[in-house]
């Protein structure tokens, strides 16, 4: 099936690729995978249970291999729910870049629900994407809602970038995760919300391993009269460390609310956070203006900086 | 090239009264030369040189570059016109990295010559240009860097607000070198240099004392600094004492 241009500027705007890339890869264009192709090391293939999406599994022992499984929806009052399974097994290492791109240009709201299961197994290296983007000149809301449970065995180490980009009028993003011994998951926020937008965020990650690791790295955007709401909970159940950062910039009438929660069950457990919401600081828009920088430009410098 | 004309900047103190910053000051900056501003806490230097910048509002006088009146122009638009002003205390920024600031700095420039500006102030570009401007550098390193930028900018008046603040030795050296290098005898440029520094100011053709707002002594650096240097510490005495028979009244 041929990708039109619209489909093609998302799928740029998600992942960033001009082409269909070779190797594994699965993109999903409004409920069909138009595009599906394993690796001998990647293998994607159809769900068992029924449900649609997919299943991934990365072979044990993989190096230095990416899966591409964008999702685009592009038909006007679109909705669907998807269940997605990622599988890396034992001592591979893989990136994973995911992302979803809705275009909606009518007076109905479109939806796009993922719903991913990701199994980093022992010793296992992850790195995963997931860029949100929305575009369209309808009235209907651009609605993208993922969940994402992780499992990180024993030595396993994944870092999970998720961005929302612009033009996503509702979000409401779940993650939780579990920690094994010795594992270690990064998990990096970054967020921009405008208008009368809305993005609301959990995340919960169980480090119930021995010396397992997390962190929690959120920065966000709010703008104009837009809203969000972060939660990031640590849960120390053993020996282990975990930090929470949260860092946001709020302009004109935007409200965000950032609640980060540590619990740690255990005396050995040392978790940690910092949280930050304030507007943009005076001297750093002087000093880029004393560059000969305007005023906006100064602003969207430093927020296409912050969310860099 | 720069001429500042009775200038005067107000500001409303925590108790609600007006107190004069700076007042009636009038100077003339020309090409080819350094000028130093030197003078004791909380005479106006810095005040002085975030009015050229228009960074805070003065109450009255004009300033003049190359004969236009630039009083109301904004920060951008003197920076347009060629004015720069290196932070005494530049700001950080998360997520923006040195690269960044010196391509803002010099858009034109040949990438080449944004790392030999880096190199030149101390730093080894391969191990600075892609590092964040942060909270992960020193004081001394950010100043490194607004030199850097500055210089890079090649702007008509450069403003240098105490260069050596947290900078070690051997690197003023450097600095002293590459201000007196690219401003001295320079037609098209002018230099000014706000420091207490003994290596610094020796360097200015015109050091400009400010006390207390106003300009109260300038000449050369034979004939200013032991004039600055005896006052100062005569003052240091003065207060010192002062709070000696303060505490003794009190005890």
């Amino acid at each position: 099936m041929k990708l039109t241009n619209i489909d093609m500027n998302m799928l740029q705007a998600v992942t960033d690729l001009k082409k269909v890339p070779d190797g594994a890869v699965n993109i999903r264009l409004n409920g069909e995978a138009v595009v599906r192709s394993s690796s001998p090391n990647i293998e994607i293939r159809s769900r068992t249970d029924g449900r649609p999406g997919f299943e991934v599994e990365v072979k044990a022992g993989t190096r230095g291999e990416k899966v591409h499984v964008p999702v685009l929806v592009t038909q006007d009052a679109y909705k669907e729910k998807v269940y997605n399974t990622f599988i890396i097994n034992e001592d591979a290492e893989v990136e994973i870049i995911a992302g979803c791109g809705i275009h909606n240009s009518c007076g109905a709201d479109s939806q796009h629900d993922g719903i991913h299961t990701i199994i980093v197994k022992e010793n296992a290296r992850m790195r995963y994407v997931e860029k949100h983007y929305g575009e369209g000149s309808g009235s209907g809301k651009r609605v993208l809602n993922p969940h994402t449970e992780v499992i990180m065995e024993k030595g396993a180490s994944a870092e999970m970038e998720m961005v929302q980009i612009e033009g996503v009028d509702d979000t409401r993003r779940t993650t939780v995760a579990h920690v094994g011994e010795k594992a270690n998951l990064k998990i990096i926020e970054r967020l921009l919300t405008q208008g009368q937008q809305e993005a609301e965020s959990d995340i919960e990650i169980v480090i119930a391993g021995q010396y397992g690791n997390a962190q929690i790295l959120s920065r966000s955007v709010a703008q104009q009269k837009s809203q969000q709401v972060f939660r990031a909970a640590l849960i120390g159940k053993t020996a282990c460390t975990g930090h929470v950062e949260c860092d946001s910039i709020i302009m004109g009438q935007a409200r965000i609310q950032s609640i980060p929660q540590l619990d740690a069950e255990d005396a050995e457990a040392v978790l940690t956070h910092e949280a930050a919401i304030g507007k943009i600081a005076g001297e750093q828009l002087i000093k880029l203006m004393s560059m000969g920088l305007t005023e906006q430009e100064a602003i969207d410098l430093i927020i296409e900086g912050f969310l860099r | 090239m720069l001429k500042l004309e009775d200038i005067w900047m107000q500001v409303e103190s925590e108790n609600g009264e007006n107190r004069e910053i700076l007042r009636g000051i009038n100077l003339e900056f020309n090409t080819g030369k350094l000028y130093g501003i030197t003078g004791p806490n909380g005479g106006g230097k810095t005040s002085l040189a975030k009015v050229i910048m228009g960074i805070y509002k003065h109450t009255k006088g004009r300033i003049f570059l190359n004969g236009e009146d630039i009083s109301h122009l904004s920060i951008t638009e003197r920076a347009q016109r060629g004015i720069g002003y290196g932070f005494q205390q530049p700001p950080r920024f998360k997520g923006l990295t040195i690269g960044d600031m010196l391509a803002i700095a010099a858009p034109d420039a040949d990438p080449k010559r944004r790392r030999l500006q880096l190199r030149a102030v101390g730093l080894c570009p391969e191990d600075y240009l892609d590092r964040d401007l942060g909270p992960g550098l020193s004081g001394g390193e950010m100043k490194r860097i607004e030199m850097a930028q500055l210089l890079l900018r090649d702007c008509k008046v450069s403003i240098f607000d105490e260069p050596e603040a947290g900078v070690d030795l051997w690197t003023i050296q450097k600095l002293i070198a590459l201000i007196e290098g690219g401003y001295k005898h320079n037609p098209d440029k002018v230099a000014i240099i706000i420091s207490h520094n003994e290596n610094i100011l020796p360097i200015c053709d015109e050091i400009i004392v400010l006390e207390d707002g106003m300009v109260t002594d300038r000449g050369t650096a034979n004939q200013v600094w032991h004039l600055i240097r005896d006052d100062i510490e005569c003052k240091v005495r003065t207060r010192c004492q002062g709070d000696l028979e303060y505490e003794i009244d009190q005890y």
